[in-house]
């Protein structure tokens, strides 16, 4: 017995050589495959946009004419709904949800904090369809009778809350926006702020610093690294949401300083037009739009990384 | 007087008697010698408690940590806390501080006198008692902050200071700290650059630089290598007089050679408490000979 089970273990071993070649070929073609599917997508948007980029030229990006009839193509009015939606969605998001982490983590009693946390987890699961049809029979009007009244009385000399008052539009976009990445940044930074050491909490603590003051001299500068990847989490969702936005951006072509007016992003514009876009110029315009959605997340995430790799160096590393 | 000094002086006579016939140079050495002992001794004793536990107990959730505990940490002295692993002597000196109530389970019953006042009073300055009460931890703990900034940061919480003046309180607290020299020309590098050993130090200048009346060190040479270990001790050893240590240790050897008093825990009981010269030579409890001669623990 003893014997027999000896050399069944030696087998075990002999064997596991190549099955730790299969293995390391397995996961080494499963990252492949992310690098593949990548490139893949990029290849294909790139050449899928190249009748339009021979037919705009430069101007694609820079002009917010859109006619598909008179196969004139601009992006201008798309990136700039895409960038605002987003902005309002980030700058609305991020102080919330980290202030949602810190009381999860800081300040909530345990049974609190597991209920509430595990209520925002759930938030992430509804999808975006239920925003965007929340958003559109319910917000919107909403927003048309309560805030943006409300708005435009006391910061009606800012252009950016003038304008009509229908409930759809840049700011609802937005502000929905905000909802739908709200669960993915503050259970991200819940995450980060509970690595962070208690040894290095009580230090803080042990100088005489006050809850606040630990948070955001110890607590937030050390997750700053979980903090910015949150971040970027939401920005990832948020700018590329497509069903949400589409349902309460308002679908215009044109560009307004006003946040009560209505808009299109990159996302909504091809969730609406892709089916009608017969014409292969159009459809290549479309792809290019695409594109241009792709590349502005990619850039976005390179920024990200040098800045991070910044802050830690100034940090000096072993930062989470 | 100590036992333990009269016990060494008869020791020494009767060597002294043995190698050769009675001589009156061996006797007046070996009085100056014991006479720097017992000097030192008499001064130990007379030091009064800066702090004194009375009736301490403490429990995590329902399991009581630690039993009656009565202690005195003697003004301007060093007091050492041994004991095995898991014997309370971290959650005894996290009492002292108030640290252990960041943690909702944690509670401690009875009295710790700072001054006469019993620090436990639900009324005491959490703030004010951690600005008198520092410490420092088992890992050094920088923050994420330069060098400056990490020794400076007490100071900006507490204190509203010029410019120059801050200058001055940091210099002054990484010299007291013995790291100034090492340190003069990255003050403004991130803390968590410099060596294990620095990053303690730079721990200690950071709480001295309060000017606490008490520094609490628990375990503080546990994750730094020999050298730097002995740094520390001596940077105790500079310290006290005008600062009260009360430190844990896992080293016998480490409270035998910096401390003027130790206490000896086991399982949540202090079982002795002395001069360190005395109970190191002299251990009163058969459990406490057992432990320093390393018989357990």
């Amino acid at each position: 017995m003893e014997h027999h089970s000896q050399t069944e273990r030696h087998q075990g071993w002999k064997t596991s050589k190549s099955t730790d070649m299969i293995f390391r070929g397995i996961t080494a073609a499963c990252a492949a495959l992310v690098l593949i599917v990548m490139a893949g997508i990029f290849a294909s948007l790139l050449w899928n946009s190249l009748p339009s980029i021979r037919h705009s030229g430069i101007s694609f990006l820079f002009s917010k004419a859109w006619d598909p009839v008179s196969n004139e193509f601009g992006a201008l009015s798309s990136i700039y709904g895409t960038l605002m939606s987003t902005a309002i969605a980030m700058l609305l998001a991020v102080p919330l949800s980290m202030v949602i982490a810190l009381f999860l983590v800081e300040l909530a009693p345990p049974k609190v904090s597991y209920v509430v946390g595990s209520a925002i987890e759930l938030l992430a699961a509804v999808p975006s369809i239920i925003y965007g049809m929340w958003g559109l029979f319910v917000f919107a009007p909403f927003m048309a009778d309560h805030i943006q009244p409300l708005l435009s009385k006391y910061l009606g000399w800012l252009p950016l809350f003038q304008g009509p008052e229908m409930g759809i539009g840049m700011m609802t976009a937005g502000i929905i926006l905000a909802l739908m990445i709200l669960p993915f940044i503050s259970t991200v930074m819940r995450d980060v702020f509970a690595m962070v050491p208690d040894v290095m909490k009580e230090a803080g603590y042990g100088m005489g610093a006050t809850t606040w003051e630990v948070t955001k001299d110890v607590t937030i500068r050390y997750g700053i690294q979980g903090m910015i990847g949150a971040c970027l989490l939401g920005l990832g969702r948020a700018i590329g949401e497509t069903m949400a936005v589409t349902f309460v951006i308002g679908n215009s072509s044109d560009i307004f300083i006003s946040l009560f007016e209505a808009g299109n992003s990159i996302a909504s514009r091809l969730a609406n037009e892709f089916a009608e876009a017969s014409d292969p110029m159009y459809m290549s315009a479309l792809m290019e739009l695409g594109l241009v959605l792709f590349l502005m997340t990619f850039g976005l995430q390179v920024v990200t990384q040098l800045w991070l790799k910044r802050v830690k160096r100034k940090m000096g590393g072993d930062l989470l | 007087m100590t036992a333990a000094t009269d016990a060494a002086e008869r020791l020494l006579r009767r060597r002294a008697a043995e190698v050769e016939e009675e001589d009156d140079d061996d006797n007046v050495r070996i009085d100056a010698f014991l006479h720097h002992f017992r000097e030192e001794d008499k001064e130990d004793e007379a030091a009064p408690a800066k702090l004194s536990a009375r009736n301490l107990n403490f429990y995590y959730g329902g399991q009581q940590a630690l039993f009656e505990n009565n202690l005195d940490i003697a003004e301007g002295k060093i007091t050492a806390i041994i004991g095995p692993s898991g014997c309370g002597k971290s959650t005894h000196i996290r009492i002292y501080n108030r640290i252990f109530e960041l943690y909702g389970n944690q509670r401690a019953e009875g009295e710790v006198l700072l001054d006469g006042k019993n620090l436990l009073d639900p009324g005491t300055d959490l703030i004010e008692l951690r600005r008198r009460v520092g410490m420092i931890f088992q890992k050094p703990t920088p923050f994420p902050l330069s060098v400056f900034e990490n020794v400076a940061y007490g100071l900006r919480l507490h204190f509203k200071m010029p410019k120059s003046e801050l200058n001055g309180r940091v210099e002054s607290a990484l010299k007291k700290a013995a790291l100034f020299e090492e340190v003069k020309d990255k003050l403004d590098k991130p803390g968590v650059a410099l060596s294990g050993g620095q990053q303690q130090r730079l721990c200690i200048a950071r709480t001295i630089a309060l000017e606490p009346e008490i520094l609490l060190m628990d375990e503080p040479t546990s994750a730094i290598d020999p050298v730097a270990t002995r740094k520390v001790e001596e940077l105790a050893e500079s310290l006290k007089g005008n600062f009260t240590i009360a430190i844990v240790t896992h080293s016998m050897q480490q409270a035998a050679r910096i401390s003027d008093f130790t206490a000896f825990f086991y399982k949540g009981h202090i079982v002795e408490y002395g001069l360190t010269r005395e109970l190191f030579t002299n251990p009163k409890q058969k459990q406490t000979e057992d432990y320093i001669t390393g018989r357990f623990g």
